[in-house]
């Protein structure tokens, strides 16, 4: 009975690995498939092959620390002034075309910094300079309609006659233009604040716009221009929103109301006073990896891990026989869990992390070897295999359990350090000594079970 | 061979060895990288052939850069280190490193640029020391909690310290390789050196937890006639042990010393120094140092008595 319950969890520690090495390294697999679907005329499917997520030290980008002056700004509005400039520092390294741009805010007492992580940017300098620049919020009147058509039929025919020629067309300039909004003289400067508000009866959220004393009047001027028509608002040449203008609003204070939801009114309000109060940012560190230096980076460090790999399971097989090939085995199954959890989560890996990983291998070896130690002493006193198995695990445990935490609590202390270099150290780390006690415990474990009962286990040389 | 017996020599090498280190990181002091002083690291590589250094520097001299220092880097490459710069400077370098002197551009690649503010440094500085110390702190804590049933003679407390000093031990030597290191190869304490050393304190506390282990367990079954003895059979029960699992890592690392690349050098120097260190220290002085201390308490004791 005993017995074949060791049976199932072995079948099923066989399933996760094969499963886990499947997804951590899907390549040859669906080449295989791939030539079987052909010779044979059959659909089998691909394993899904998700891509590791490497950092910026191994694909190569670059890293900008800013640090924002908010002396203009009121104490409590800080947070949202630094959200605003996320907003739009986002906005403009998307028009960059990078993927997966980071832009974080880091708040620590009276200093607030941004985070700026570009992947496989070719020209830092210039996402550099376009990041450096002051946002431009201005408001804009509608085109009148000639115009508008004007426009469209002139980006109809640039599009006609494709990238490379479109300059053939005649004052082809004009479609570069916006076609609905013409500028006016009303930009961010002249504008003093943007809040949120409710609307009295509906208590639906809306934006409170505050002119200072110019631009109330600039702002009378085009509303009473524009009544019944809509006035847009550009950040960086992007339109945040276009009301319609009900009445001449004088004053220099004024509502956009609309079907916003609380979040949209809030990102609106930060974008605005963006804008209006422009937070000077000074790039205080910066680190730019090439993409060759990164690809290099990775290749050796694979290589390192693979050849340390490899040296651990000679080592362990000539002084440990049997329970030596177990344990490689355990640790081949522990290598491919680990690498399919680092896509699972998904954990990015860096240098750091793959440094983090090559050395918990070496540790996780540790746990095995704890056992073994204990099983053969077991044997020698002359207990039956089973019994110096469930002893050699319940006296190796303690050791275990308090040298995997330790570095557990190191690894959890090392995250808060912040850089990204020591977080993908860390985590890969914790990610490792934490499973290597549940592969020592669980699958070097259901491995010497295994034995349990049959004719190997008489063997004494295999195991001493 | 008994390792309680011949405790005196061992604390005879480790004090030699300590204090040998000691004088070395007081007379060399370590030489903090640009992630912890702020300043600039800018690594090129040239495609055709690379100017001559005393011809870069005469380039570069105006710029006023700092303390300026150029070193080659194979064949082609090109390593400058100075103060921080801000992306306009940075900007100019990158474009007088690719003058030429009759007017076609120089080739070359910019394979990596760090800038580090000096208040960011500064920061990572005070950072580093609060988390080493909570480190120590938190792991010889929870060595305290873990051994808190074990019986007498020693109390648990005792264990964390004789931890807390041989960890203390485990990290004061490889710093003075790197205050060698340092003065003689400019090696740098980087980020990444500071992190194997922590994370050296969380691994070869385990070569101690495995020790002590023994200890508690022997303690337990009353596994010998005095705690000289108990201690002396527990530390060559785990030899083996300790020696194995050491020198797995050791392999691990010393592949990713030997293969891993630059960038991962000293970082896997110091962990590989750690490692050796901390297995040494938990075989030959960890254990010799409880009985020491429970001897000596002993005969304080025992003199009171007398009295």
């Amino acid at each position: 009975m005993k017995k074949r319950n060791t049976y199932i969890i072995l079948m099923l520690v066989i399933v996760l690995a094969v499963f886990a090495g499947l997804f951590a390294y899907p390549n040859y697999f669906n080449t295989g498939v791939d030539n079987l679907n052909k010779n044979l005329h059959l659909k089998a499917p691909h394993f899904p092959a998700r891509p590791f997520q490497l950092g910026l030290d191994l694909k190569g980008g670059t890293h900008l620390l800013y640090e924002a002056d908010l002396a203009k700004v009121a104490g409590g509005d800080r947070s949202s002034s630094m959200q605003g400039l996320r907003d739009v520092i986002e906005r403009r390294i998307n028009m960059f075309g990078v993927k997966e741009p980071v832009v974080q805010v880091q708040e620590k007492g009276d200093t607030y910094r941004l985070v700026v992580e570009l992947a496989g940017v070719n020209d830092p300098a210039q996402a550099i300079k376009m990041i450096g620049e002051t946002p431009f919020l201005e408001f804009k009147e509608q085109r009148p309609q000639a115009e508008t058509d004007q426009i469209l039929a002139k980006q109809k025919e640039v599009k006609e006659k494709g990238e490379a020629n479109y300059q053939e067309v005649e004052n082809w300039q004009i479609a570069f233009e916006d076609p609905y909004f013409i500028s006016t003289q009303l930009t961010g400067q002249y504008l003093k604040r943007a809040d949120v508000g409710s609307d009295s009866t509906t208590y639906k959220p809306l934006i409170q716009l505050q002119f200072n004393d110019e631009g109330a009047k600039m702002f009378e001027e085009l509303t009473a221009k524009n009544v019944g028509k809509p006035i847009a608002i550009y950040i960086d040449n992007v339109m945040l929103s276009s009301p319609n203008v009900q009445e001449k609003i004088s004053g220099g204070a004024a509502q956009i109301t609309g079907n916003f939801t609380p979040s949209e009114a809030k990102e609106l309000v930060r974008s605005l006073n963006a804008g209006a109060l422009p937070v000077p940012i000074e790039l205080v560190s910066q680190e730019t990896i090439g993409p060759s230096l990164g690809a290099v980076s990775l290749q050796k460090s694979l290589q390192a891990g693979l050849i340390g790999f490899l040296a651990i399971i000679v080592f362990m097989i000539a002084f440990y026989r049997l329970p030596g090939v177990l344990a490689s085995l355990a640790l081949g199954i522990y290598v491919a869990l680990v690498l399919a959890l680092f896509k699972l989560i998904p954990i990015t890996l860096t240098l750091a992390g793959i440094g983090g990983f090559i050395l918990s291998i070496g540790m996780a070896v540790d746990a095995n070897v704890l056992i073994f130690a204990r099983l053969r002493e077991e044997l020698a006193l002359g207990k039956s295999f089973t019994l110096s198995v469930s002893e050699g695990f319940r006296r190796a445990w303690p050791s275990i359990r308090d040298g995997n935490l330790t570095t557990l609590i190191v690894a959890i202390i090392l995250f808060s350090f912040g850089s990204s270099f020591v977080k993908g150290f860390a985590m890969a780390l914790s990610v490792g000594i934490l499973l290597s006690m549940f592969s020592a415990i669980t699958i070097t474990r259901t491995f010497l079970k295994t034995f349990e009962g049959t004719r190997a286990e008489k063997w004494k040389w295999l195991w001493k | 061979m008994s390792f309680i017996k011949n405790r005196k020599i061992f604390f005879i090498i480790a004090s030699i060895l300590g204090l040998a280190s000691i004088a070395a990181l007081l007379v060399f002091g370590l030489k903090p990288g640009i992630d912890f002083t702020g300043g600039s690291i800018m690594e090129v590589e040239y495609k055709d052939s690379r100017p001559e250094t005393a011809d870069i520097n005469s380039r570069l001299a105006d710029l006023k850069l700092g303390e300026l220092s150029l070193q080659t880097v194979g064949e082609k490459g090109l390593m400058l280190k100075m103060k921080e710069l801000d992306e306009n400077i940075h900007q100019q370098i990158l474009s007088r490193l690719s003058d030429n002197p009759n007017g076609e551009k120089i080739a070359f690649v910019e394979k990596r640029f760090e800038s580090i503010g000096s208040v960011v440094g500064k920061e990572l500085k005070d950072k580093t020391v609060t988390l080493a110390i909570l480190s120590l702190l938190l792991v010889v804590g929870y060595i305290a909690v873990a051994f808190r049933k074990v019986a007498r003679p020693c109390k648990s407390w005792q264990y964390g310290l004789v931890s807390l000093v041989t960890l203390f031990y485990d990290i004061l030597l490889p710093l003075a390789v790197f205050a060698v290191l340092g003065k003689f190869y400019s090696v740098e304490i980087s980020i990444p050196v500071i992190i194997a050393l922590l994370t050296v304190i969380g691994y070869t506390i385990n070569d101690k937890v495995v020790v002590f282990d023994r200890i508690r367990e022997n303690l337990a079954r009353g596994a010998g006639a005095s705690f000289q003895e108990i201690v002396d059979i527990s530390i060559k029960q785990t030899l083996t042990r300790s020696i194995n699992t050491s020198f797995t890592v050791i392999v691990s690392l010393a592949a990713l010393l030997v293969f891993g690349g630059d960038t991962l050098k000293y970082f896997s120097l110091a962990l590989l120094l750690g490692v050796v260190v901390g297995t040494c220290s938990s075989i030959f002085l960890a254990g010799p140092m409880l009985v020491s201390w429970v001897g000596w308490r002993e005969s304080r004791r025992a003199g009171k008595g007398r009295k």
